[in-house]
């Protein structure tokens, strides 16, 4: 690295910055220990202590702005301190971590306000706030911490808090097990995690971000591409990237309030924003950020193509997640300018994601919580505000200008054209193609949740719209997606200069195989030509049963056989392992130390036979142990034993 | 002394020999207990003739102090032993030792 | 204060509070309990003071105290302690109050004397205590063994299912290892010029095959005491057949007697030997972590369950005693600390459920969450405790092993670590089996299971809940205090740590 990173000590207001984690936590923990006495106002205080999260991180950004230097840090206090391993409980508020925690709590206060409404039949309301409170707490320490150990602390906390409410309504099978897999596979990346911070610590002997960041330049090459690969690990399974992408879908078993702000806004970015905050190491190593920029690419393409594939509503969006996080990745792993680039996607898709997640949960609750997008149909008419926000997340994912996504992905496109060989075609081809995809899969869904002919199920009459508490953040959330882009992408990669590495859109020449006009144009087509395509083939509806169906939409039906080949390679011969283990270590280990024990007892039995109760017999064996006896001191006399 | 008397110390032990032999094959062979418990006294008779024999040889007292010891112990032993047999002899109206054999494994 | 003999008093008074319970007539149990409970907190109350009294920069060795028991063999009643024991004793203090509240109707149900059930906890107290205040060989020996009769009379006689066997197969298999380390302890008496005195002992030199032979006579006994694979086996059986209190200290405090004694014994007495052995130790407890982690998904008995998952944790401890480095063997006393409440509460919560349910088998269970729904989100907290999670004590435990393992044995640490992964495994799939999914019809008939959490339970488990709570922000009063000893017996052994690689680079930026 050129630049030395240094970060200034917190002073003033922005020495409080501690109180973004405490207060959530504080009211998770009153939830959580007050039980039922809280049921009646639990779920106000679980809004309000976002609101104050919300209203103070605007405070700090506003302090932080007037700074000379824009990196803060404050040590709370010794959290490890063992031999020359020192980890501070300390935080740092940064640029980015400025801009996450605005995305956070400020997505995060809206999507609570919608699920006060949303939960209100749900007896665990309390419960579930007090999850939602510590999934915020735990989110904000992971983007606030000023080392890798913090970091990782966040990690596993908002993997729990993920866990908790996956399995919400423990009661179903399937989201028991839809928890359980989403925390084991996320541990599989935590281990990842751990072994980098393990070398971090082991060849510089530090985990704090400024001194890792200055002390890499002077790491081996294949150090820094080892260390990557485990952070790029961790950040694929929080963030549902190939190859430990297979928990997301599954995790929409959690309410929708759930996967709006966790499963689309916040947590599963959370390796986006791994891989951004360490870009020094990832900037020192060119295969690293090959390696990230593909996984990005395939990750984006499995998405898409499964995505279109599906008919519940909320696995199609979680799908699209997995997809637009892979353009993140496709963004931070190319590197420089893109960086930010990826940020401000990341910002954007917080908006329409969670907006689009919030109008399906809207959908849900008026349609008794269906959500088969081939049951649905003519929505429109009857929820008119569900309705026209959920058009304004379409638009904006799909890339249509002026909204948001345009502004956001476009430029990614762009960029993955850049590249200086083939691979500017490959990458910027398969970010082009994904588009088209992308254009496809949404307006596939939007066609058939909202117009076309009805085809509900019975026992619907009238669908009914929602009540205010849901359409306001609906609404809000609608008019971030349309204006989100252009104001994020005029702001924040300025912004974010401040913070070490991640410079600005670079100005001047593009260099790329094709210009940057041409990558608009072909970008905004494949676009139309996607949208046209679902809409000419789903405007009358769809079949309300599976169809037969080729070769390409059964694999994407069955996720393109991951899950199989997860089932095939780790499930089945694990519980085989376990049983044959279970086997050997009853008989086998444990046999042993029984066999011993049987084999002593069994030896004395025989020996006991000895004992006959015949009186001449021990008269003989007295006689021809002293004859021995007799017989061993004449051998010593004559000498013989000497 | 005249040459007739003077009878060898070797002598005497052949002969305690000769008779703890017999008291143990008598021990080994037969079954009725009297007949074994004779067979015992001979053997510890012939371990105090070898006793005093010894006794004799070296010219001290030990021998003959350990012979009387084993009398002692006999005679107690006999009055024990006695006493076991004739209660056996009572319960199973047999002296055979063969018979007497449930205290084993 | 700091000249009151604490030691001495902590392993008398238990006793002496034994008698008293025992003595109590069987027809008041009630009596018999609070008295056992005023009894275990006055001890507690004592230990805090000595926490107190304690000096964490101070000698290595403190509240020596010796009287004189065998002149003729040079045998003391030598009493001191060490940061490592200070805070083992600690955890034994806290954790009995506990285990005797929560077996406060654990007795009833059998047909033996309720007195005689507390009364035998107290002198488990009392024993424990004194093994790992020992300083003199010799008195470790007595107290290594006699700590086998009281638990063996809990298992035997206060047990459940199989309890006859696992008894027998627990003493036994203890008392076989304890004959290989009394050889061993004479031939260090013989060698060590007719001394048992620990601190004499650790200055005397001796031949590179003695020492060897010696290292190996002792780190049987600890190995089947920790249990290390493969010597486990006793353990899933006394933790099944064990009441659940019981099953807490001996998981929870017993079985760190192995670990502590590695570290006590023989890693100063035989630094050589334990540098030579140290390959090996790592392997077997590097199975261990793996083995037993799969073995414990495997499991369909709660207890059993538990035990085994001790067993992988017994693993990380071994690991990062032999890695020899500070970070890596503060982790491990860390950890048998961390472990001891874990684990314990783990036992006591399923306790609790055991019970209510009369059955200590998962498939008993399923959904019981639905109706006991503050102890199963306890039991989930013990499990989370119990994988290490960040927040909780053991996560430092855990990573402090791996971090400093990692440093000298790169291998060694990354296997290890997929252990993090194997333990989320069982604890989900624990909980996920026996708390959540559909409920079990039979559960609904079962009495107990429609009582949630007691007030008693709640007292029980809430000083546990806190501390690993507090120590998983805040480790530091501890980690001051293990340090010190840690960083004395890594010198004893003659390792250092390794300096980082790159260490230079931020030297110059700082």
């Amino acid at each position: 690295m050129e630049e030395t990173v240094r970060y200034a000590e917190a002073t003033g207001l922005l020495g409080s910055v501690w109180l973004l984690v405490a207060i959530p936590l504080v009211s998770a923990a009153i939830l959580l220990l007050l039980g039922r006495r809280a049921d009646r106002w639990g779920h106000w205080l679980g809004v309000a202590s976002i609101g104050a999260a919300f209203v103070l991180g605007l405070t700090y950004f506003f302090q932080l702005r007037g700074l000379e230097n824009k990196s803060v840090e404050r040590s709370l206090w010794d959290f490890i301190a063992v031999g020359d391993f020192k980890v501070d409980f300390g935080l740092l508020f940064d640029p980015l971590a400025a801009v996450f925690v605005l995305l956070i709590t400020g997505v995060g206060f809206l999507i609570h306000l919608y699920a006060v409404e949303y939960m209100s039949h749900d007896p665990g309301r309390r419960r579930f706030f007090a999850y939602f409170n510590l999934f915020v707490a735990a989110m904000l320490l992971l983007v606030l911490g000023n080392n890798y150990v913090m970091l990782y602390f966040g990690w596993e906390g908002v993997g729990l808090a993920s866990y908790l409410l996956i399995s919400f309504w423990y009661e179903r099978p399937t989201a028991a097990t839809a928890g359980k897999k989403a925390f084991l596979m996320n541990r599989v990346g935590d281990a990842g995690l751990a072994i980098g911070i393990f070398i971090m610590f082991a060849t510089l002997g530090t985990t704090q971000y400024d001194e890792v960041f200055n002390g890499v330049g002077g790491l081996a090459g294949g150090t820094v591409l080892v260390l990557g690969l485990l952070l790029l690990l961790g950040a694929t399974g929080k963030s549902g990237q190939f190859p430990l992408q297979a928990w997301l879908p599954d995790a929409m078993e959690g309410p929708t309030p759930v996967s709006a702000l966790i499963h689309a806004a916040t947590m599963v970015t959370a390796g986006v924003y791994l891989i951004a905050r360490s870009n020094p190491i990832f900037s020192a190593n060119e295969t690293l950020q090959l390696v990230v920029v593909s996984v990005g690419a395939l990750t984006l393409l499995l998405g898409c193509i499964i995505g279109a594939a599906k008919d519940d509503i909320k696995r199609v969006l979680a799908w699209s997640t997995v997809s637009q996080i892979g353009y993140m990745f496709l963004g931070v792993g190319l590197g420089g300018g893109a960086y930010a680039l990826a940020i401000v996607h990341l910002l954007a898709h917080g908006f329409f994601k969670a907006n689009m997640f919030l109008g399906a949960g809207s959908v849900m609750h008026g349609m008794k919580d269906q959500v088969d997008i081939r049951r649905f149909g003519g929505l429109s008419k009857y929820m008119k505000i569900t309705w026209i926000t959920f058009a304004t997340g379409w638009l904006a994912i799909i890339g249509i200008p002026p909204l948001s996504g345009y502004f956001s992905k476009e430029p990614i496109i762009a960029k993955a054209f850049e590249r200086d060989d083939w691979t500017a075609w490959l990458f910027g081809g398969a970010a082009m193609l994904g588009a088209g995809l992308t254009a496809f899969y949404m307006t596939r869904l939007f066609v058939l949740t909202f117009h076309g002919p009805k085809r509900w199920t019975d026992d619907i009459e009238h669908p009914h719209e929602s009540p205010k508490l849901m359409t306001i953040p609906l609404i809000l959330l609608a008019v971030g997606s349309v204006a989100a882009g252009w104001l994020l992408s005029t702001s924040v990669p300025d912004w974010l200069t401040a913070t070490a590495g991640l410079g600005g859109a670079e100005e001047g020449e593009a260099h790329g195989v094709l210009s940057h006009t041409v990558i608009t144009i072909l970008s905004i087509l494949v676009t139309l030509i996607g949208a046209g395509l679902a809409w000419f083939l789903f405007r009358n509806g769809t079949a309300t049963e599976p169809q037969p169906a080729g070769v390409l939409v059964t694999a994407a039906r069955k996720n393109l056989y991951t899950d199989s080949f997860n089932e095939a390679v780790f499930e089945k011969p694990g519980i085989f392992l376990t049983r044959a283990l279970v086997y050997l270590d009853s008989r086998g280990v444990d046999g042993l130390v029984n066999g011993l024990a049987a084999g002593v007892g069994g030896g004395s039995g025989r020996l006991r036979r000895l004992q006959t109760g015949f009186v001449r017999s021990y008269a003989m064996s007295i006689l021809t142990g002293a004859l021995l006896v007799v017989a061993a001191f004449l051998a010593v006399q004559a000498g013989w034993l000497a | 002394m005249n040459e007739f008397f003077s009878v060898e110390p070797d002598y005497y032990l052949i002969l305690a020999a000769v008779l703890f032999t017999i008291g143990a094959v008598g021990v080994l062979v037969r079954r009725n207990a009297i007949v074994l418990f004779m067979c015992v006294e001979l053997m510890l008779n012939a371990a105090n003739l070898a006793l005093v024999t010894f006794s004799r040889i070296n010219g001290d007292l030990n021998g003959q102090i350990m012979a009387f010891f084993v009398m002692v112990v006999a005679a107690a032993e006999v009055v024990i032993g006695l006493a076991i047999i004739m209660s056996i002899f009572r319960t199973r109206r047999s002296a055979s030792v063969d018979d007497a054999n449930l205290l084993k494994y | 204060m700091s000249d009151f003999p604490f030691l001495s008093v902590l392993t008398v008074a238990p006793l002496v509070g034994a008698l008293v319970v025992a003595l109590l007539p069987r027809s008041r149990p009630q009596l018999a309990k609070q008295v056992a409970f005023g009894w275990s907190l006055a001890v507690l109350v004592l230990s805090v003071f000595m926490w107190g009294a304690f000096q964490a920069g101070g000698d290595r060795l403190q509240f020596r105290e010796s009287y004189s028991w065998i002149p003729q063999w040079g045998v003391n009643f030598t009493f001191a302690a060490d940061g490592i024991a200070l805070v083992m004793l600690m955890l034994i203090a806290v954790l009995v109050p506990l285990v005797i509240l929560a077996s406060w109707h654990d007795a009833e149900s059998s047909k033996r004397s309720v007195p005689v059930y507390f009364a035998l906890l107290l002198i488990l107290e009392s024993t424990m205590i004194g093994v790992f205040a020992a300083a003199d060989v010799f008195l470790f020996y007595v107290f290594f063994e006699v700590m086998l009769v009281p638990m063996y009379f809990l298992i035997g006689s206060f047990g459940g299912h199989q309890r006859q066997y696992a008894a027998v197969k627990f003493f036994l298999y203890s008392l076989v290892g304890g004959l290989f380390m009394l050889a061993a302890v004479i031939g260090l008496w013989v060698v060590g010029g007719k001394t048992f005195d620990w601190q004499a002992l650790t200055q005397i030199d001796m031949s590179t095959g003695t020492e060897r032979w010696l290292f190996l006579g002792f780190f049987v006994a600890f190995a089947i005491k920790a249990p290390f694979f493969p010597f486990h086996t006793w353990l899933p059986d006394a933790g099944g057949a064990a009441p659940a209190g019981a099953a807490a200290l001996l998981v929870g405090v017993m079985d760190k007697v192995g670990t502590f004694g590695i570290l006590r014994y023989c890693l100063p007495l035989f630094p050589e030997a334990s540098k030579w052995f140290a390959p090996y130790a790592i392997a077997l407890a590097l199975i261990g972590i793996i083995y037993a982690a799969l073995l414990a998904v495997g499991q369909n008995d709660l207890k059993r369950l538990v035990s085994y998952t001790s067993i992988a944790h017994f693993g990380f401890i071994g690991v990062g005693i032999f890695a020899f480095t500070t970070q890596a063997g503060t982790g491990a006393v860390l950890y048998m600390l961390n472990h001891g409440l874990a684990t314990g509460l783990l036992f006591l919560v399923v306790g609790m459920f055991v019970a209510r349910r009369g059955s200590a088998l998962i498939s008993d269970f399923g959904g019981a969450g639905k109706l006991v729904p503050v102890l199963a989100g306890v039991f989930f907290f013990a499990g989370l405790a119990s994988l290490a999670l960040p927040g909780t004590a053991p996560f430092i435990s855990e990573f402090l092993v791996l971090i400093g393992t990692y440093t000298v044995n790169k291998p060694v640490a990354v296997i290890a670590t997929l252990g993090i992964i194997l333990a989320a495994a069982y604890v989900l799939w624990m909980v996920q089996r026996t708390t959540q999914g559909t409920l079990n019809p039979a559960l609904t008939q079962a009495e107990g299971m429609r009582r949630d959490i007691t007030l008693r339970e709640k007292v029980v488990v809430a000083p546990l809940i806190a501390l690993i709570v507090l120590l998983g922000f805040y480790p530091k009063p501890v980690t001051d205090v293990i340090n010190p000893a840690v960083q004395a017996t890594m010198q004893d052994v003659g390792k250092s740590d390794p300096a980082p690689t790159n260490g230079g680079v931020q030297e110059a930026s700082k």
